[in-house]
């Protein structure tokens, strides 16, 4: 038996460790553990509820705007605080651009790098891959031309032996399987990625005043004045500008990232085989098309055993389903609960740090387990991808088609819908939701235009503090899964505040009950060709899109100043 | 000419966010050309690329992690500035080295790149800077308008004294203590 150690992971924000024991050529047992401690609740006990969206956004440099649009819902639903039709549209647009932008990030210039090997493109010819990409799309950037450039620029980037973003990869590793010129393709468009998250980057922009903190939120709606006549508000120009780069957006997502993912999918189409691990899935409805924030764009729900049939869906921002059904439990973090060990309520969450050694049976990360209604859940794309299909939304549906024919085409035999349950189906899944939410973010820019065409200029509600206790929690279906904040307000400060992350729920350790998280669960069985060389672990690792700066905090200052990989 | 003043860190780790406190007394001081920009980056990493994109001199603000007395203000300029942030003496993850990496790539890497460090003393949890820290504020704009001079701009006091608020300035509203 091989005991491997990762720490930190490389390619994500923040610190995450991970163990695996190795036994024939596969992971048998695995730990995952945040190695910094989280201390934004204790920040925000006694400030005024309007102010928390601001500290929240400073949580995490890649999720600033979630945590600051989760925050102002909380509060709303502290004070049952309507928002106006408006602002919600405005919120809508922002947090589905930010969503888009990170989407293509992740693949792009994050997960790519695990299966696409940037050396090889090196060497491949820039014929045969612009052949290659106009056999899967009609994507007007494939020619031969714009390939040989991007091919001659990396070789340039590559000569100087500064390999910077790329230096971190496996390059030449026996499980990097795809042929040269699947390699420059995919390199290719990792140059034009770099391009298009910043088109998704400026509609945040220019809608939420700057990035990357915004600035136009609100608890009770919005700070951007609507005047079609004036210039210093939103006009219809800036919103028709806003229009012409979602158009542009459209382009990259369905005709290059869509045909890539479900490319890479095939031609690695045995990883469909590996990673499912918790396969009880929750997410939540997002994108309120009313006031009170009971209709929405996105489905969302919980999902049972991998079974679509169990869905059971989310439907309101009062919904008791969701509401009752979250606990942390600390049994194996690095924290005490003062009432013994028992998982709690959000509401009743409590933050006192208990470091120990890192102790296989006992605590071994700064992170929280959370549960629904007692289980462990994966969060995530594809668990909101598997929920919008049960829910029957049409737009998914087509997607997810699009993306398994191509894929199937490719690997030449039919890819089911059940080979998401992977590592490569969470990959392919955060594809398919970044093409939802492209046609989301159209449609919500059709729907404010429409409603200020009515006259409607409304965007903001002033929100009243009553004396006494009130606690409201506030959820998005953040681009790594749910986000939940959990108020208690007293006499109009807050009492307790506590944060429930995507990632705390997938990067979460053992509960109560010794259950593994997802990161744990989905490692079990991985392959591992070298221990010295861990490329699958981390393949999986990276399906999550693992963004831990907010699941935990920064507290250790005398980090290694380079990435340690064990075998002990 | 177009010149970027980036504060970078976290102002929820006190310390951390003196690169951000110290951009936003620059603002509070001085009136500043349109060519120069003044962005409060946070921790934030893929984000900034549109801001740090085509711009001539960079000038960056943040703590750094080096064997010097905290509160001492440093000067770095250009090679040394990715190599620091490469090995992390910056406490932060924010991946500056790659995104300069990615501008290189892409073609739009600054002409200059300057930091202005600064060592600090406390990282722990909270909004307010160590005393050492706070008092390296000032020193550390200075540095900034230096620079700024240096390439020619024109700067003008907006006060004749600093106020001494430039944490509470930020938020604008109600609740800081």
């Amino acid at each position: 038996m091989t005991r491997i150690s990762i720490d930190p992971i490389t390619r994500i924000e923040g610190h995450l460790r991970i163990d695996c024991e190795v036994e024939n050529g596969k992971v048998s047992r695995a730990w995952s553990s945040g190695q910094m401690w989280r201390g934004i609740e204790i920040i925000l006990q006694g400030r005024d509820p309007r102010d928390a969206w601001v500290f929240a956004q400073r949580i995490c440099g890649v999720c600033t705007t979630v945590h600051a649009i989760v925050s102002v819902r909380a509060v709303e639903n502290a004070l049952d605080l309507e928002v106006p039709l408006n602002a919600q549209y405005i919120r809508n647009l922002i947090i589905t651009a930010h969503g888009i932008h990170d989407h293509i990030v992740h693949f792009y210039q994050l997960a790519a790098l695990d299966w696409v090997d940037i050396v090889s493109a090196l060497s491949a010819d820039p014929a045969a891959a612009a052949k290659l990409g106009a056999s899967l799309s009609d994507y007007r950037r494939n020619g031969v031309q714009e390939i040989r450039q991007i091919q001659d620029k990396l070789k340039a980037f590559v000569g100087t032996g500064q390999l910077g973003v790329f230096a971190s990869g496996y390059w030449g590793h026996p499980a990097m399987k795809l042929p040269p010129e699947v390699n420059l393709l995919a390199a290719t468009h990792y140059f034009h990625a770099l391009e298009y998250q910043r088109i998704a980057n400026r509609i945040v922009a220019i809608l939420g005043g700057k990035t990357p903190h915004i600035q136009n939120l609100a608890v009770g709606g919005v700070a951007n004045p609507i005047n079609p006549d004036s210039q210093s508000t939103l006009t219809l120009e800036r919103l028709f500008a806003i229009k012409a780069e979602i158009d542009k957006l459209g382009e990259f997502v369905n005709q290059a990232m869509i045909p890539d993912v479900a490319a890479v999918g095939a031609l690695y189409a045995d990883w469909t085989q590996y990673g499912a691990g918790v396969t009880d899935y929750l997410s939540v409805p997002d994108l309120p098309l009313d006031t009170k924030g009971t209709r929405f764009e996105l489905p969302g729900g919980y999902i049972a055993k991998g079974d679509l049939a169990t869905f059971k869906p989310i439907t309101s921002y009062q919904d008791g389903y969701f509401r009752d059904g979250v606990k942390e439990s600390v049994k194996h973090a690095w924290y005490q609960y003062k009432s013994g060990d028992q998982a709690r309520h959000p509401y009743e969450g409590q933050t006192h740090p208990q470091p120990t050694d890192f102790h296989d049976n006992g605590k071994y990360s700064w992170i929280k387990a959370p549960g629904f209604h007692g289980q462990r859940a994966q969060v995530g794309p594809l668990a909101n991808v598997l929920a919008m299909v049960a829910a029957g939304h049409e737009p998914t549906q087509r997607h997810l088609n699009r993306v398994l024919t191509m894929a199937s085409s490719v690997a030449g035999s039919k890819i089911p819908v059940e080979a998401l349950h992977s590592t490569i189906g969470r990959i392919a899944a955060r594809a398919v939701r970044c093409a939802v939410l492209l046609e989301a973010l159209q449609n919500q820019w059709q729907l404010l235009i429409n409603n200020i065409a009515k006259g409607d200029f409304d965007t903001f509600n002033r929100p009243v503090f009553p004396k006494g206790e009130v606690r409201g929690f506030g959820y998005h279906e953040a681009p790594r899964g749910v986000l939940s904040h959990w108020t208690v307000i007293e006499d109009g400060k807050i009492k307790n505040y506590q944060a429930v992350v995507p990632s705390t729920w997938n990067a979460g350790p053992r509960d109560d009950a010794d259950a593994p998280g997802p990161y744990e669960a989905a490692l079990l069985d991985n392959p591992v060709a070298n221990p010295e060389q861990p490329l699958e672990v981390l393949r999986t690792i990276h399906s999550f899109d693992p963004c831990i700066a907010c699941a935990v905090h920064l507290m250790d200052t005398e980090r290694q100043t380079s990435v340690r990989v064990q075998a002990i | 000419m177009r010149t970027l003043v980036l504060g970078l860190g976290n102002i929820l780790l006190r310390d951390e966010g003196v690169g951000v406190r110290v951009v936003e007394a620059l603002v509070e001081r001085y009136v500043l050309p349109t060519e120069v920009e003044v962005v409060d980056g946070g921790t934030a990493g893929m984000d900034l690329l549109n801001t740090l994109a085509d711009c001539d001199h960079l000038l960056i603000c943040d703590a750094v992690r080096i064997s010097e007395r905290p509160g001492s203000v440093v000067k770095l300029a250009d090679a040394q500035v990715p190599a620091l942030f490469q090995t992390r003496c910056s406490p932060h993850q924010l991946g500056l080295s790659d995104l300069l990496a990615v501008l290189t790539l892409t073609g739009e890497a600054p002409a200059t790149l300057t930091l202005i460090g600064i060592v600090p003393a406390d990282l722990g949890l909270g909004l307010e800077l160590s005393p050492e820290v706070a008092a390296a504020v000032e020193p550390a704009v200075e540095h900034l308008v230096a620079e700024l001079r240096g390439f020619g701009y024109s700067l003008r006091p907006k006060h004749s004294r600093p106020s001494e608020s430039c944490a509470r300035t930020v938020w604008g509203s109600t609740s800081l203590p």
